[in-house]
């Protein structure tokens, strides 16, 4: 069983000892990527003096069936079939780094379970000695795995039949300050948000139940303030209720609470985990009640260039488990974010059949088979005076956030609310007349706000604010690399 | 009380010129364009009177003003809206959809509160004044 190596004799790919993982099948050029197959994009530097190739082909093992050494034990299932395989290795042009496209079978993956995917694929590989760097940067799912998810509780369609608003984008804010108001006051501030003009207020990721306000006080004093709003205006408002808790339990406890009460939506953070997001979907669809998601803490890993899991595979997997919104950039706002690569991820959430675009970082082709589609939800230091930037940029169905940009309005948050909304409905109106809205965006926004004083002001207050820094991480240019 | 529902709402009232524009564009993307109106406006209320079926083949911008003016005639004192529907897969729903007649005294909405249990409150929101809430005075 143990191979001999005579002269000139290739060594049995069941020798025992250490054999590369590009010998072992997990790099195979010639291999066709199958329909039902995941396909993944790794982004990987490997150490001085490893091969490329092996180096992909480790990826590709680690991410599948392989250890570190030889084992018997592959000889009894069908291991060509299970082992993941790396078909290309593409250099990235004026850097160290390598893309190598890696396709695993559908059957190396439990249906409907992100906690799954991610574990196979990113559980492991991460920590290669082998590697100085890896990161996943795209990830195409067939419609055959696609299916086995839910998908978002309601989508984009049905969000707006349900609020009944269409054909311009949503309008939020997140209360300020971040932290510290009283159950009453945070009410206080939802209310006159809302009858200013808003269709939504948000809980910030880190509201949860602290010692100065406990979660149930704020569900009570925000559904009076919404109700309230929705009196004065005749219009559906919601103010997202964050339920994110320690366990499950509490989770579905504040979520079945807010139902209760009436919402129409929850809201909960990145940080509560694949499985808890995915639980929460299905709970969100059986209620009738939208689900947004906070991305808290995903920067700490979709940032950087040649580390960790893009964003855009992020979005992948959210619209799988099921929120109906996700924040997902603003490009001219506070946060990060290239613009190319943030067309790349709204259209991932929304589109249905997305095109392979290097340009935008879509590594693959991605066909959603008519899951529904996620809003995206830009928020992030964003004002009444880039609203023909933000319509321009990121189009109308998205939820536009302006927390600082409502509340810090010196005439009063229902001011602040109502130059949002005046803004966005003015330039809405100009893109329907076939006007060139992003270049006349200033000329228009001014001539509205000849009749709104409260739009006036808001633009004479944040005129100059912007947000000039060089973006960490912008997909590669369009050089010698192609698509497969 | 100046009900905000509807695409326009926190803008001043449409000129003819300005409606029709709308109008011009749902033409364009091949939306199909209707007209609703109603006296009960409260915001659960999904389904309006429809002023005829939506025009599918409608392209002659002056035959969908006469439409509207027809419809403002018929009841001077209802709210009308302008639809715009798209029948594209993945889409199947209202694109735009804007008030472009209110009544001359918008009667709007007073919230009535039934406090139940532990701080609770069981919120409704009624219109004033529609033959809807009447019955609640």
């Amino acid at each position: 069983m143990a191979g001999n190596s005579n002269s000139g004799k290739k060594k049995s790919r069941w020798a025992a000892g250490i054999t590369p993982y590009a010998e072992m099948g997990y790099y195979d050029a010639d291999y066709e990527p199958k329909a039902t197959d995941i396909l993944c994009a790794f982004r990987l530097v490997p150490q001085a003096g490893v091969d490329p190739i092996e180096a992909a082909a480790a990826v590709a093992g680690e991410s599948s069936t392989a250890t570190w050494t030889v084992v018997w034990t592959d000889r009894l299932t069908p291991y060509e079939h299970y082992q993941a395989k790396c078909y290309r290795v593409d250099p990235v042009a004026g850097t160290d780094q390598y893309i190598a496209y890696i396709a695993y079978d559908i059957d190396l993956f439990e249906e409907g379970s992100i906690a799954n995917l991610t574990s196979s694929i990113i559980g492991n590989v991460f920590g290669f000695k082998a590697l100085k760097s890896l990161r996943l940067e795209d990830m195409r799912i067939p419609p055959h795995y696609a299916k086995t998810f839910q998908g978002p509780a309601h989508g984009i369609v049905m969000e707006r039949e349900y609020l009944n608003k269409f054909g311009r984008p949503l309008l939020g804010a997140t209360v300020k300050p971040k932290l510290g108001l009283s159950a009453r006051n945070y009410g206080r501030v939802v209310y006159e948000a809302l009858r200013g003009g808003l269709d939504f207020t948000k809980d910030d990721e880190n509201i949860n139940s602290q010692p100065f306000m406990r979660w149930r006080d704020r569900f009570l004093f925000c559904m009076e303030a919404v109700n309230r709003a929705a009196a004065a205006t005749g219009e559906i408002k919601g103010h997202y209720l964050n339920v994110t808790a320690g366990t499950m339990e509490e989770m579905y406890e504040r979520a079945d609470f807010a139902k209760e009460l009436g919402t129409v939506i929850v809201m909960i953070d990145l940080t509560i985990g694949y499985t808890a997001i995915q639980s929460m979907a299905k709970w969100a669809r059986r209620n009738s009640v939208i689900l947004h998601l906070h991305r808290a803490g995903h920067g700490t890993y979709t940032r950087q260039k040649t580390h960790g899991v893009n964003f855009r595979v992020i979005s992948k997997w959210m619209r799988l488990a099921g929120v109906d919104h996700i924040h997902a950039g603003t490009v001219v706002g506070k946060l990060e974010g290239d613009p190319n690569a943030i067309r790349g991820y709204y259209s991932t959430l929304r589109a249905n059949k997305i095109e392979a675009d290097l340009s935008q970082g879509l590594y693959f082709e991605q066909d959603w088979a008519s899951l529904p589609a996620v809003m995206p939800v830009a928020s992030g230091g964003i004002h009444a005076g880039q609203m023909h930037q933000l319509l321009h940029l990121l189009g109308e169905d998205v939820v536009l956030q302006f927390g600082g940009g409502t509340i810090g309005h010196p005439d009063g948050i229902a001011q602040g609310a109502t130059a949002n909304r005046v803004a966005v409905e003015a330039i809405i109106q100009a893109r329907n007349e076939g006007r060139d809205f992003l270049s006349e965006g200033p000329e228009i926004l001014n001539k509205v706000a000849r009749w709104s004083p409260e739009l006036r002001k808001a633009l004479d207050i944040w005129k100059d604010v912007s947000y000039d820094f060089e973006s960490t991480d912008v997909p590669d240019a369009v050089g010698t690399v192609t698509v497969g | 009380m100046r009900i905000t529902q509807g695409t326009f709402s926190y803008l001043p009232d449409f000129t003819e010129d300005q409606v029709k524009a709308q109008v011009r564009y749902c033409f364009e993307n091949g939306w199909a364009f209707s007209i609703e109106h109603t006296d009960d406006p409260h915001p659960r209320n999904s389904y309006w009177d429809m002023w005829g079926l939506p025009m599918f083949e409608l392209q002659e911008l002056n035959e969908a003003m006469e439409r509207i003016d027809e419809c403002r005639k018929a009841f001077p004192q209802h709210y009308i809206k302008l639809n715009g529907y798209d029948r594209t897969k993945g889409r199947q729903t209202t694109m735009l959809s804007f008030i472009v007649q209110r009544p001359a005294d918008e009667p709007g909405f007073y919230l009535e509160r039934a406090e139940a249990q532990d701080r609770r409150i069981q919120y409704t929101i009624r219109s004033k004044g529609s033959s809807a809430g009447k019955s609640a005075n």
